[in-house]
């Protein structure tokens, strides 16, 4: 019975952050509640006793991910105004559908109960170990896939946003080393200049004309 | 659980991973623009899957599936044939996107090497016998896709493509799995083939359906965002059109096996006993898709919208054969219903293959081939060509001697047989309208003057590929019991 309760406020918070992600002017304070959206998802995980996959979401997601993501938003200079322009106009219709979309599924499925509480564990059971074990045996091959979509990831982010940049003054070792006298030194061959004084003075003047 | 599980049967999915790894480091020391080490490589590891799955799954005795890694993965007669098919396709468009992509600087060694993984991407989602793997192995398929198409990032129609393919298929994932996590919920179980025993036992309960019909809802749409179907098709044109052409083949063409198989694990392994429920969803889809891909694609002009509103109208036919599976209650007719929704697939993967490989055969350096106007007088510059590309069109209006007339016939007779005379009909009229567009291009080969001039240059290999790609459209045509076979003994082994 307190679990229900505590759930239900935890519930209310996690919709109402949510909410505020979307409706937020600020997309700073958007950000923040998202990170109050994976807070309370984590408590709401907390109850069902999974505490390792709590801490793992608070530290990844509000420790790293969120942080950096908050960063960004800073660093960016996003027009508020342009950004909400649609805003209003929209809103009537993505109001009516989502709301006609909630009803629907509530409609659907309210009073039924999925009746997955969690089972109660012996003293000294560990979460962690029973995350683990599985993880790495019966999962291994979902758990390799995941590798390769992050390293999907990883390839996609560096074909798209790898430039060589133009001003570069990047140096070259190979190319230095493999340099021959011919890339370098250039021979032009000049007639040999005279040292006749008065062939000098007559020619002075007609370089001038020219 | 202490165990080794058995590596046999998911070795096609360890050489590609593996070796595909090697390719891109191999490819860091790629000096030429042409990259044609790589290139090679990439074909030799192709050839080397298929060897692979020939050897692990086509050349067994008795088709049985074959399930490991703790039942996540399975191996049948259905995931072989279409990763062979899967192959061929991919193979066949590194041929022929090699000189478009040469010639717009687009030839970079992430090009093969997010091909090859959005192919093992495929070969899971195949192979895939849990929920967990199904949505893992979309992932990373659609990811290659979504990278793929925003790589030609200097150019604005194909960025805003990414971003819209991206969002849109964000959007379709949440669904997906939010459907995922209703079944999950009412049956307890993330493998198919469980899921597949207790929804017979749940289904007739009525609250338990009720929540489970509720999951498939989003389930189905999830499956036909991938297909591209309406009301989930607003991403086809777009970026169809926006990505470079060489992309498009790579996004039409085997994608729509994966697909394919998809649905198969997820409607047919999975929740048969709702077919009833799935069945009147997948009938409105492909109504709906018939008429829209059909009745929009004659107002377009530009050739590769054309061809994605014809899309469209195609996958909707093959929902047509999904959808006529059972019949008041008994699966008699499922068997016929499924080899031709997979004959139909498998069909117009090839044909895809053959009509935008001839858009990149006449695209060369600074000119794109993409508007109808480009085709006018085909005939009179390269009159080979010109055929081949009447064969295609021949084949996708559904004209007789063409592969995809028999295509559309086996559909039909199923839903004929399923006793869906309103359907067949249907999709019999809105097939007469899409016939208009294909055989516009055909009028505009045969009977109009060029409006360019100058004979057609390309490699001898894309020549050849091709010619074997439209002939086999018509080979298929007239002999399609072959591969109709094949089709009928893979649904069988399910």
């Amino acid at each position: 019975m307190f679990e229900t309760a505590v759930f239900c406020v935890f519930g209310a918070i996690l919709l109402f952050a949510g909410l505020r992600v979307i409706t937020a002017r600020n997309p700073v304070h958007a950000a923040l509640f998202l990170v109050l959206a994976f807070f309370t998802a984590s408590a709401i995980w907390m109850l069902l006793r999974a505490e390792f996959l709590a801490i793992a979401l608070i530290v990844v997601y509000v420790g790293a991910v969120m942080v950096l993501f908050l960063f960004v938003v800073m660093m960016l200079d996003i027009n508020v105004e342009r950004l909400r322009a649609g805003f209003w106009k929209n809103l009537p219709l993505a109001v009516a559908v989502g709301g006609i979309l909630v009803a629907e599924m509530t409609a659907i499925l309210a009073g039924r109960y999925f009746g997955a509480m969690p089972s109660t564990e012996p003293a000294g059971y560990s979460n962690t170990r029973a995350l683990g074990g599985i993880l790495y045996t019966q999962y291994a091959y979902p758990f390799e896939i995941a590798a390769v979509v992050l390293l999907v990831a990883i390839i996609a982010a560096i074909a798209l946003t790898l430039r060589q940049r133009k001003d570069s003054r990047r140096q070259d070792p190979g190319e230095q080393v493999r340099v021959r006298k011919s890339d370098r030194l250039r021979i032009v061959p000049m007639k040999a200049e005279s040292h006749d004084p008065s062939r000098a003075a007559d020619n002075a003047p007609e370089g001038a004309n020219k | 659980m202490s165990q080794m599980p058995n590596f046999f049967p998911a070795l096609p999915e360890i050489f590609l991973l593996t070796s595909t790894c090697v390719l891109m480091i191999v490819d860091l020391s790629a000096k030429t623009i042409r990259r044609q080490r790589t290139y090679v490589l990439a074909h030799i590891v192709l050839l080397g899957c298929a060897f692979l799955t020939y050897y692990t799954t086509l050349d067994v005795v008795s088709p049985r599936p074959i399930y490991t890694f703790s039942d996540l993965f399975v191996n049948d007669l259905m995931s072989g044939w279409l990763k062979m098919a899967a192959y061929i396709a991919v193979a066949t468009t590194l041929v022929y996107s090699r000189q478009y992509l040469i010639d717009r600087g687009l030839m970079r060694g992430e090009f093969i090497v997010l091909l090859l993984f959005a192919l093992l991407g495929m070969m899971i989602l195949m192979s895939a016998n849990s929920l967990l793997t199904v949505y893992l192995g979309l992932e990373l398929l659609s990811l290659c896709q979504y990278a793929l198409v925003a790589l030609n990032r200097d150019s604005a129609a194909s960025t805003e493509a990414a971003m819209k393919y991206f969002v849109l298929g964000a959007l379709a994932s949440g669904m997906l799995l939010y459907g995922m996590s209703m079944i999950y919920g009412a049956t307890g179980t993330l493998t198919i083939t469980e899921i597949s025993h207790r929804v017979g036992v749940l289904a007739g309960n009525t609250g338990d359906r009720t929540l489970l019909v509720f999951g498939l809802v989003f389930l189905v749409a999830g499956i036909a965002f991938k297909l591209g179907v309406v009301p989930f098709h607003m991403w086809v044109p777009d970026v169809y059109q926006g990505a470079a052409t060489a992309v498009t083949l790579v996004i039409a063409s085997a994608p729509k096996l994966a697909a394919f198989a998809m649905a198969m694990r997820l409607l047919v392994n999975g929740l048969l006993d709702l077919a009833v429920d799935w069945q009147q969803m997948l009938s409105i889809l492909a109504v709906l898709s018939m008429a829209l891909g059909n009745i929009t694609a004659i107002a377009q002009t530009n050739l590769k919208r054309m061809l994605a509103y014809s899309t469209i109208s195609h996958m909707g036919f093959v929902l047509l054969g999904l959808a006529g599976g059972m019949v008041n209650g008994n699966l008699l007719n499922a068997g016929d219903a499924y080899s031709s929704a997979m004959f139909y697939v498998v069909i117009y993967v090839l044909t895809t293959l053959a009509s935008f490989g001839m858009l990149l055969l006449l695209s060369r350096a600074g000119v794109e081939c993409e508007s109808l106007d480009d085709l006018k007088g085909l005939n009179q510059r390269a009159p080979w060509f010109a055929l081949i590309m009447l064969i295609v069109m021949f084949s996708l209006a559904g004209v007789p001697p063409a592969a995809g007339f028999y295509a559309k016939l086996a559909i039909l007779k199923t839903t004929v047989a399923a006793g869906q005379i309103g359907l067949a009909v249907a999709a019999v009229l809105f097939s007469l309208i899409g016939a208009f567009y294909y055989l516009r291009i055909v009028k505009l080969m045969y009977f109009d003057d060029a409006s360019k001039s100058g004979p057609v240059t390309a490699h001898a290999d894309m020549r050849v590929l091709v010619s074997v790609n439209g002939l086999a459209l018509l080979a298929l045509g007239i002999l399609p019991q072959s591969l109709m076979a094949l089709c009928v003994a893979s649904i069988k082994a399910l």
